[in-house]
Protein backbone atom coordinates (compact mmCIF):
# COMPACT_ATOMS: atom_id res chain seq x y z
CA UNK A 1 0.00 0.00 0.00
CA UNK A 2 1.37 3.51 -0.84
CA UNK A 3 0.29 4.41 2.23
CA UNK A 4 2.71 2.57 4.26
CA UNK A 5 6.08 3.40 2.43
CA UNK A 6 8.42 5.89 4.07
CA UNK A 7 8.29 8.17 1.41
CA UNK A 8 6.28 9.76 -1.39
CA UNK A 9 7.58 12.54 -3.39
CA UNK A 10 5.29 14.75 -5.72
CA UNK A 11 7.36 17.50 -7.34
CA UNK A 12 9.91 17.19 -4.67
CA UNK A 13 7.99 17.76 -1.73
CA UNK A 14 7.08 15.09 0.88
CA UNK A 15 3.72 13.80 0.74
CA UNK A 16 2.70 13.17 4.48
CA UNK A 17 -0.92 12.67 4.08
CA UNK A 18 -3.46 10.97 1.17
CA UNK A 19 -4.67 14.28 -0.85
CA UNK A 20 -8.51 14.23 0.26
CA UNK A 21 -10.03 14.29 -3.08
CA UNK A 22 -8.29 11.55 -4.30
CA UNK A 23 -10.57 9.84 -6.63
CA UNK A 24 -11.97 6.39 -6.69
CA UNK A 25 -14.03 5.11 -9.45
CA UNK A 26 -17.17 3.44 -8.35
CA UNK A 27 -16.48 0.18 -9.95
CA UNK A 28 -13.33 -0.72 -8.10
CA UNK A 29 -15.61 -0.75 -4.80
CA UNK A 30 -17.17 -3.60 -6.65
CA UNK A 31 -14.28 -5.37 -7.54
CA UNK A 32 -12.79 -4.61 -3.92
CA UNK A 33 -16.02 -5.69 -2.54
CA UNK A 34 -16.22 -8.97 -4.08
CA UNK A 35 -13.15 -10.40 -3.05
CA UNK A 36 -14.71 -10.98 0.57
CA UNK A 37 -15.50 -13.98 0.63
CA UNK A 38 -17.99 -13.58 3.25
CA UNK A 39 -18.90 -11.88 6.20
CA UNK A 40 -16.39 -13.23 8.19
CA UNK A 41 -13.73 -12.83 5.86
CA UNK A 42 -14.90 -9.18 6.16
CA UNK A 43 -15.16 -8.77 9.43
CA UNK A 44 -11.49 -10.02 9.85
CA UNK A 45 -9.84 -8.23 7.40
CA UNK A 46 -11.46 -4.87 9.63
CA UNK A 47 -9.90 -6.47 12.48
CA UNK A 48 -6.53 -7.05 11.40
CA UNK A 49 -6.88 -3.63 9.08
CA UNK A 50 -7.46 -1.95 12.42
CA UNK A 51 -4.89 -3.82 14.34
CA UNK A 52 -7.81 -5.00 16.81
CA UNK A 53 -7.51 -7.39 19.21
CA UNK A 54 -9.82 -10.23 18.42
CA UNK A 55 -9.58 -11.51 21.61
CA UNK A 56 -11.02 -7.89 22.63
CA UNK A 57 -13.08 -6.62 20.23
CA UNK A 58 -14.28 -2.93 20.45
CA UNK A 59 -17.70 -3.46 18.68
CA UNK A 60 -18.95 -0.31 18.04
CA UNK A 61 -16.47 0.86 16.33
CA UNK A 62 -15.98 -2.71 14.27
CA UNK A 63 -19.86 -2.22 13.76
CA UNK A 64 -20.03 1.16 12.38
CA UNK A 65 -17.35 0.15 9.97
CA UNK A 66 -18.96 -3.12 8.71
CA UNK A 67 -22.32 -1.01 8.28
CA UNK A 68 -20.57 1.07 6.64
CA UNK A 69 -19.23 -1.71 3.52
CA UNK A 70 -22.45 -3.46 3.90
CA UNK A 71 -24.06 -0.55 2.82
CA UNK A 72 -22.05 0.64 -0.29
CA UNK A 73 -22.94 -3.43 -1.00
CA UNK A 74 -26.50 -2.77 -0.64
CA UNK A 75 -25.84 -0.69 -3.68
CA UNK A 76 -24.19 -2.39 -5.63
CA UNK A 77 -24.97 -6.10 -5.09
CA UNK A 78 -28.23 -7.19 -3.32
CA UNK A 79 -27.89 -10.99 -3.22
CA UNK A 80 -24.41 -10.71 -1.50
CA UNK A 81 -25.51 -8.97 1.24
CA UNK A 82 -28.25 -11.38 2.04
CA UNK A 83 -25.53 -13.65 4.23
CA UNK A 84 -24.34 -9.84 5.34
CA UNK A 85 -27.10 -8.26 7.14
CA UNK A 86 -27.48 -11.65 8.99
CA UNK A 87 -24.21 -11.04 10.68
CA UNK A 88 -24.77 -6.97 11.26
CA UNK A 89 -27.91 -8.47 13.00
CA UNK A 90 -25.48 -10.19 15.13
CA UNK A 91 -22.89 -7.91 15.78
CA UNK A 92 -26.15 -5.33 16.87
CA UNK A 93 -27.16 -7.92 19.21
CA UNK A 94 -23.94 -8.26 21.22
CA UNK A 95 -23.16 -4.52 20.82
CA UNK A 96 -26.33 -4.44 22.57
CA UNK A 97 -26.02 -7.30 24.95
CA UNK A 98 -22.65 -5.51 26.15
CA UNK A 99 -24.74 -2.25 26.98
CA UNK A 100 -27.01 -3.80 29.33
CA UNK A 101 -25.87 -4.02 32.74
CA UNK A 102 -25.05 -7.23 34.42
CA UNK A 103 -27.37 -8.62 37.02
CA UNK A 104 -25.92 -8.59 40.57
CA UNK A 105 -27.13 -12.38 40.89
CA UNK A 106 -25.22 -13.37 37.63
CA UNK A 107 -21.14 -14.78 37.99
CA UNK A 108 -19.11 -14.67 35.53
CA UNK A 109 -21.47 -14.30 32.63
CA UNK A 110 -20.20 -15.54 29.26
CA UNK A 111 -19.36 -12.74 26.80
CA UNK A 112 -21.51 -11.87 24.58
CA UNK A 113 -18.42 -11.73 22.16
CA UNK A 114 -17.46 -15.48 22.60
CA UNK A 115 -19.18 -16.93 20.27
CA UNK A 116 -18.59 -14.41 17.08
CA UNK A 117 -14.69 -14.57 18.45
CA UNK A 118 -14.82 -18.53 18.19
CA UNK A 119 -16.17 -18.52 15.00
CA UNK A 120 -13.72 -15.34 13.65
CA UNK A 121 -10.79 -17.00 14.48
CA UNK A 122 -12.06 -21.20 13.21
CA UNK A 123 -12.65 -19.15 10.07
CA UNK A 124 -9.33 -17.38 10.36
CA UNK A 125 -7.56 -20.84 10.78
CA UNK A 126 -9.44 -22.55 7.51
CA UNK A 127 -8.27 -19.48 5.87
CA UNK A 128 -4.73 -20.36 6.46
CA UNK A 129 -5.18 -23.61 6.18
CA UNK A 130 -6.88 -23.10 2.50
CA UNK A 131 -4.12 -20.87 1.65
CA UNK A 132 -1.42 -23.40 2.57
CA UNK A 133 -3.34 -26.36 0.67
CA UNK A 134 -3.59 -24.33 -2.42
CA UNK A 135 0.47 -23.85 -2.04
CA UNK A 136 1.01 -27.27 -1.30
CA UNK A 137 2.63 -29.34 -4.15
CA UNK A 138 0.33 -31.28 -6.56
CA UNK A 139 0.23 -33.97 -8.99
CA UNK A 140 1.10 -32.40 -12.08
CA UNK A 141 1.64 -29.13 -10.70
CA UNK A 142 5.19 -29.59 -8.59
CA UNK A 143 5.88 -32.73 -9.08
CA UNK A 144 5.30 -35.41 -11.99
CA UNK A 145 4.69 -38.93 -11.78
CA UNK A 146 6.48 -41.90 -13.98
CA UNK A 147 4.92 -43.52 -16.19
CA UNK A 148 6.65 -45.40 -18.67
CA UNK A 149 5.16 -46.63 -22.07
CA UNK A 150 3.99 -50.36 -21.92
CA UNK A 151 1.17 -51.83 -24.86
CA UNK A 152 -1.27 -53.73 -22.78
CA UNK A 153 -1.96 -56.12 -25.60
CA UNK A 154 -5.76 -57.82 -24.71
CA UNK A 155 -4.22 -61.30 -25.00
CA UNK A 156 -7.10 -63.89 -26.05
CA UNK A 157 -6.49 -66.74 -24.44
CA UNK A 158 -7.82 -70.43 -26.31
CA UNK A 159 -9.63 -72.50 -23.84
CA UNK A 160 -7.95 -75.71 -23.22
CA UNK A 161 -9.81 -78.69 -25.09
CA UNK A 162 -8.75 -82.48 -24.06
CA UNK A 163 -10.13 -85.60 -25.44
CA UNK A 164 -12.17 -86.07 -22.34
CA UNK A 165 -13.87 -82.91 -23.03
CA UNK A 166 -14.57 -83.65 -26.67
CA UNK A 167 -16.36 -87.23 -25.77
CA UNK A 168 -18.41 -85.08 -23.17
CA UNK A 169 -19.70 -83.13 -25.44
CA UNK A 170 -20.25 -85.62 -28.11
CA UNK A 171 -22.29 -87.24 -26.06
CA UNK A 172 -24.27 -84.43 -25.01
CA UNK A 173 -24.92 -83.64 -28.72
CA UNK A 174 -26.51 -87.56 -29.25
CA UNK A 175 -28.14 -86.83 -25.74
CA UNK A 176 -29.66 -84.08 -27.47
CA UNK A 177 -30.43 -85.07 -30.88
CA UNK A 178 -32.01 -88.15 -29.25
CA UNK A 179 -34.27 -85.73 -26.99
CA UNK A 180 -35.09 -83.94 -29.90
CA UNK A 181 -36.23 -86.39 -32.56
CA UNK A 182 -38.34 -88.27 -29.77
CA UNK A 183 -40.12 -84.98 -29.36
CA UNK A 184 -41.08 -84.44 -32.97
CA UNK A 185 -42.26 -88.12 -33.20
CA UNK A 186 -44.22 -87.34 -30.45
CA UNK A 187 -45.82 -84.05 -31.83
CA UNK A 188 -46.31 -85.77 -35.25
CA UNK A 189 -47.80 -89.39 -33.57
CA UNK A 190 -50.03 -87.28 -31.55
CA UNK A 191 -51.50 -85.31 -34.57
CA UNK A 192 -51.94 -88.56 -36.53
CA UNK A 193 -53.67 -89.84 -33.33
CA UNK A 194 -55.74 -86.77 -33.19
CA UNK A 195 -56.97 -87.15 -37.10
CA UNK A 196 -57.77 -90.71 -36.69
CA UNK A 197 -60.00 -89.90 -34.42
CA UNK A 198 -61.62 -86.67 -36.32
CA UNK A 199 -61.92 -88.94 -39.35
CA UNK A 200 -63.86 -91.88 -36.84
CA UNK A 201 -65.63 -89.48 -35.46
CA UNK A 202 -67.02 -88.26 -38.94
CA UNK A 203 -67.89 -91.32 -40.54
CA UNK A 204 -69.90 -92.60 -36.96
CA UNK A 205 -72.65 -90.67 -38.37
CA UNK A 206 -73.20 -93.96 -40.41
CA UNK A 207 -72.42 -94.31 -44.83
CA UNK A 208 -70.41 -93.96 -46.71
CA UNK A 209 -68.38 -90.96 -47.05
CA UNK A 210 -66.09 -90.22 -50.12
CA UNK A 211 -62.31 -89.86 -49.32
CA UNK A 212 -62.30 -86.31 -50.61
CA UNK A 213 -64.77 -85.47 -48.56
CA UNK A 214 -62.41 -86.18 -45.55
CA UNK A 215 -60.09 -83.53 -46.59
CA UNK A 216 -59.98 -80.15 -45.54
CA UNK A 217 -58.19 -77.81 -48.67
CA UNK A 218 -59.39 -74.44 -46.86
CA UNK A 219 -57.08 -74.54 -43.54
CA UNK A 220 -53.99 -76.16 -42.43
CA UNK A 221 -51.99 -76.38 -45.26
CA UNK A 222 -50.11 -79.42 -46.76
CA UNK A 223 -49.09 -80.78 -43.58
CA UNK A 224 -52.47 -80.93 -41.99
CA UNK A 225 -53.60 -82.87 -45.07
CA UNK A 226 -50.81 -85.48 -45.25
CA UNK A 227 -51.28 -86.04 -41.76
CA UNK A 228 -54.82 -86.42 -42.05
CA UNK A 229 -53.69 -89.05 -45.17
CA UNK A 230 -51.56 -90.90 -42.78
CA UNK A 231 -54.25 -91.05 -39.73
CA UNK A 232 -56.25 -92.46 -42.64
CA UNK A 233 -53.99 -95.06 -43.85
CA UNK A 234 -53.60 -95.79 -39.68
CA UNK A 235 -57.32 -96.34 -39.28
CA UNK A 236 -57.32 -99.05 -42.27
CA UNK A 237 -54.20 -100.59 -40.86
CA UNK A 238 -56.13 -101.09 -37.81
CA UNK A 239 -58.89 -102.33 -39.10
CA UNK A 240 -60.71 -99.45 -37.98
CA UNK A 241 -62.45 -98.26 -41.46
CA UNK A 242 -63.49 -99.96 -44.37
CA UNK A 243 -61.95 -97.90 -48.25
CA UNK A 244 -63.76 -99.20 -51.51
CA UNK A 245 -63.36 -98.36 -54.87
CA UNK A 246 -65.49 -100.19 -57.79
CA UNK A 247 -63.17 -99.24 -60.55
CA UNK A 248 -59.49 -97.83 -61.20
CA UNK A 249 -59.52 -94.09 -60.72
CA UNK A 250 -63.47 -93.97 -59.40
CA UNK A 251 -64.41 -92.45 -56.48
CA UNK A 252 -62.95 -94.15 -53.24
CA UNK A 253 -65.59 -94.17 -50.02
CA UNK A 254 -64.96 -94.96 -46.73
CA UNK A 255 -66.66 -96.57 -44.08
CA UNK A 256 -66.70 -97.25 -40.34
CA UNK A 257 -65.95 -100.72 -39.31
CA UNK A 258 -68.19 -101.10 -36.20
CA UNK A 259 -71.52 -99.09 -38.32
CA UNK A 260 -73.30 -100.67 -40.67
CA UNK B 1 6.90 -69.43 -16.63
CA UNK B 2 9.53 -69.82 -14.55
CA UNK B 3 10.02 -68.03 -11.20
CA UNK B 4 12.18 -65.25 -10.54
CA UNK B 5 15.40 -66.87 -9.03
CA UNK B 6 17.05 -63.92 -6.91
CA UNK B 7 16.55 -60.54 -5.69
CA UNK B 8 17.75 -58.81 -8.46
CA UNK B 9 15.16 -60.44 -10.50
CA UNK B 10 12.42 -59.99 -8.35
CA UNK B 11 13.06 -55.97 -8.24
CA UNK B 12 13.50 -56.08 -11.49
CA UNK B 13 9.86 -57.31 -11.92
CA UNK B 14 8.21 -54.78 -9.36
CA UNK B 15 10.57 -51.81 -11.02
CA UNK B 16 8.51 -52.81 -14.42
CA UNK B 17 5.33 -52.86 -12.98
CA UNK B 18 5.75 -49.60 -10.80
CA UNK B 19 6.76 -47.82 -13.77
CA UNK B 20 4.46 -49.31 -16.34
CA UNK B 21 1.42 -49.07 -13.72
CA UNK B 22 -1.04 -46.19 -14.34
CA UNK B 23 -2.07 -46.08 -10.75
CA UNK B 24 -0.18 -46.50 -7.99
CA UNK B 25 0.11 -49.91 -6.57
CA UNK B 26 -1.03 -51.37 -3.60
CA UNK B 27 1.40 -54.47 -1.80
CA UNK B 28 -1.89 -56.37 -2.57
CA UNK B 29 -1.63 -55.54 -6.25
CA UNK B 30 2.40 -55.98 -6.32
CA UNK B 31 2.23 -59.85 -4.44
CA UNK B 32 -0.26 -61.01 -7.47
CA UNK B 33 2.99 -60.53 -9.25
CA UNK B 34 4.36 -63.20 -7.45
CA UNK B 35 1.58 -65.61 -7.87
CA UNK B 36 0.91 -65.54 -3.68
CA UNK B 37 4.42 -67.04 -3.43
CA UNK B 38 5.59 -64.03 -1.30
CA UNK B 39 5.39 -62.53 2.16
CA UNK B 40 4.92 -59.52 3.19
CA UNK B 41 7.16 -58.50 4.77
CA UNK B 42 9.74 -59.79 1.62
CA UNK B 43 7.70 -57.01 -0.20
CA UNK B 44 8.53 -54.70 2.25
CA UNK B 45 12.06 -54.93 2.01
CA UNK B 46 12.17 -55.38 -1.65
CA UNK B 47 10.94 -51.99 -2.10
CA UNK B 48 12.85 -50.86 0.39
CA UNK B 49 15.88 -51.56 -1.56
CA UNK B 50 14.49 -50.68 -5.08
CA UNK B 51 14.09 -46.90 -3.11
CA UNK B 52 17.66 -46.87 -2.38
CA UNK B 53 18.72 -48.17 -5.77
CA UNK B 54 16.67 -45.37 -7.17
CA UNK B 55 18.46 -42.81 -5.02
CA UNK B 56 20.87 -41.40 -6.67
CA UNK B 57 18.56 -41.65 -10.10
CA UNK B 58 16.29 -39.66 -11.99
CA UNK B 59 12.86 -41.22 -10.01
CA UNK B 60 11.82 -41.69 -6.13
CA UNK B 61 10.06 -44.53 -5.34
CA UNK B 62 6.99 -42.85 -3.30
CA UNK B 63 4.12 -44.02 -0.78
CA UNK B 64 0.76 -42.33 -1.58
CA UNK B 65 -2.63 -43.13 -0.06
CA UNK B 66 -3.56 -45.64 -2.78
CA UNK B 67 -0.25 -47.28 -2.88
CA UNK B 68 3.75 -47.38 -4.46
CA UNK B 69 4.32 -44.73 -7.23
CA UNK B 70 7.52 -43.74 -9.40
CA UNK B 71 7.62 -39.82 -9.59
CA UNK B 72 10.59 -37.39 -11.07
CA UNK B 73 12.88 -35.66 -8.50
CA UNK B 74 11.86 -32.57 -7.09
CA UNK B 75 14.87 -30.58 -8.72
CA UNK B 76 14.00 -32.03 -12.35
CA UNK B 77 10.01 -30.55 -11.34
CA UNK B 78 10.90 -27.31 -12.90
CA UNK B 79 12.60 -28.24 -16.03
CA UNK B 80 9.54 -30.90 -16.93
CA UNK B 81 7.00 -28.53 -16.25
CA UNK B 82 8.41 -26.37 -19.44
CA UNK B 83 6.73 -29.00 -21.56
CA UNK B 84 3.46 -27.99 -20.45
CA UNK B 85 4.20 -23.95 -20.01
CA UNK B 86 0.48 -23.09 -19.74
CA UNK B 87 0.04 -22.64 -16.21
CA UNK B 88 -2.48 -25.18 -14.29
CA UNK B 89 -6.04 -22.90 -13.11
CA UNK B 90 -6.23 -22.36 -9.71
CA UNK B 91 -9.48 -22.90 -7.76
CA UNK B 92 -11.18 -19.82 -6.48
CA UNK B 93 -10.19 -19.15 -2.69
CA UNK B 94 -14.46 -20.53 -2.11
CA UNK B 95 -13.00 -23.89 -3.25
CA UNK B 96 -9.98 -24.01 -1.54
CA UNK B 97 -12.14 -22.59 2.22
CA UNK B 98 -14.55 -25.76 1.56
CA UNK B 99 -11.74 -28.23 0.73
CA UNK B 100 -9.84 -27.02 3.93
CA UNK B 101 -12.76 -27.42 6.24
CA UNK B 102 -13.76 -30.95 4.42
CA UNK B 103 -9.85 -32.38 4.57
CA UNK B 104 -9.56 -30.76 8.52
CA UNK B 105 -13.18 -31.30 10.06
CA UNK B 106 -14.64 -34.36 7.66
CA UNK B 107 -17.17 -35.87 7.82
CA UNK B 108 -18.66 -32.78 7.11
CA UNK B 109 -22.43 -31.59 5.99
CA UNK B 110 -22.65 -28.56 3.71
CA UNK B 111 -24.65 -26.72 6.89
CA UNK B 112 -21.27 -27.39 8.72
CA UNK B 113 -19.28 -25.57 5.96
CA UNK B 114 -21.66 -23.04 5.68
CA UNK B 115 -21.39 -22.52 9.57
CA UNK B 116 -17.87 -22.04 9.53
CA UNK B 117 -17.30 -20.01 6.40
CA UNK B 118 -20.37 -17.86 6.92
CA UNK B 119 -22.26 -17.94 3.67
CA UNK B 120 -24.22 -20.24 1.78
CA UNK B 121 -22.13 -23.08 0.36
CA UNK B 122 -22.19 -22.67 -4.03
CA UNK B 123 -23.66 -26.47 -5.34
CA UNK B 124 -20.70 -25.32 -8.14
CA UNK B 125 -18.13 -25.44 -5.05
CA UNK B 126 -18.78 -28.52 -4.46
CA UNK B 127 -19.30 -30.15 -7.98
CA UNK B 128 -15.46 -29.21 -8.89
CA UNK B 129 -14.52 -31.14 -5.95
CA UNK B 130 -16.26 -34.23 -6.28
CA UNK B 131 -15.66 -33.86 -10.25
CA UNK B 132 -12.03 -33.78 -9.25
CA UNK B 133 -12.55 -37.14 -7.27
CA UNK B 134 -11.01 -35.23 -3.98
CA UNK B 135 -14.16 -35.38 -2.29
CA UNK B 136 -17.20 -37.63 -1.94
CA UNK B 137 -20.28 -38.42 -0.09
CA UNK B 138 -19.21 -41.10 2.45
CA UNK B 139 -23.01 -41.24 4.54
CA UNK B 140 -25.93 -38.67 5.91
CA UNK B 141 -25.90 -37.26 9.28
CA UNK B 142 -29.29 -38.69 11.10
CA UNK B 143 -30.78 -35.51 11.32
CA UNK B 144 -34.42 -34.11 9.73
CA UNK B 145 -33.30 -33.74 6.02
CA UNK B 146 -30.61 -36.85 6.09
CA UNK B 147 -27.77 -34.39 4.65
CA UNK B 148 -25.05 -36.01 3.26
CA UNK B 149 -21.50 -35.99 4.89
CA UNK B 150 -18.71 -34.96 2.79
CA UNK B 151 -14.89 -36.16 3.33
CA UNK B 152 -11.77 -36.40 1.62
CA UNK B 153 -11.08 -39.76 -0.67
CA UNK B 154 -7.32 -41.52 -1.31
CA UNK B 155 -7.66 -40.16 -4.51
CA UNK B 156 -7.04 -36.54 -2.85
CA UNK B 157 -4.54 -37.75 -0.53
CA UNK B 158 -2.11 -39.20 -3.96
CA UNK B 159 -2.98 -36.45 -5.71
CA UNK B 160 -1.15 -34.14 -2.13
CA UNK B 161 1.32 -36.86 -2.40
CA UNK B 162 0.39 -37.72 1.33
CA UNK B 163 -0.13 -41.09 2.39
CA UNK B 164 -2.67 -40.06 5.21
CA UNK B 165 -4.69 -37.05 6.45
CA UNK B 166 -2.20 -37.01 9.58
CA UNK B 167 0.56 -36.21 7.22
CA UNK B 168 -1.25 -32.65 6.40
CA UNK B 169 0.06 -29.30 8.13
CA UNK B 170 -1.29 -29.72 12.16
CA UNK B 171 -4.64 -27.55 12.22
CA UNK B 172 -2.98 -26.03 15.08
CA UNK B 173 -0.59 -24.48 12.87
CA UNK B 174 -3.41 -22.71 11.71
CA UNK B 175 -5.77 -21.38 14.74
CA UNK B 176 -2.66 -20.31 17.12
CA UNK B 177 -0.68 -18.66 14.76
CA UNK B 178 -1.71 -15.26 14.62
CA UNK B 179 -4.00 -15.37 18.24
CA UNK B 180 -2.05 -13.53 20.85
CA UNK B 181 -2.52 -14.75 24.04
CA UNK B 182 -3.99 -11.71 26.33
CA UNK B 183 -5.32 -11.85 29.64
Amino acid sequence: MLVTTSEIKINGELLTELPLDLYIPPDALEVYLESFEGPLDLLLYLIRKNNLDILDIPMAKLTVQYMDYVDKMRAINLELAADYLLMSAMLIEIKSRMLLPTPAEVEEEDDPRAELVRRLMEYEAIKLAAQRLDEMPKVGEGFQVAHAYYQHIAEIKPPEVDVDALVEAWKNVVKRAKLNSNHQLGRAELSVREHMSLVLRRLQAGGMCEFSELFDFETGGLPKLVVNFLAILELAKEGLIKITQQAAFSTIYLQASNVE
Amino acid sequence: MRGPENVAEMKGILEAALLTASQPLSLDDMLKLFAGRMERATLRMLLDELKQDWEDRTLDLIQVATGYRFQAKPELSAFIARLNPERQPRYSRAVMETLAIIAYRQPVTRGDIEQIRGVAVNPNVMRQLVERDWVDVVGQREVPGRPSLYATTKHFLDDLNLCSLSELPPFEDFSQSEVPLSS
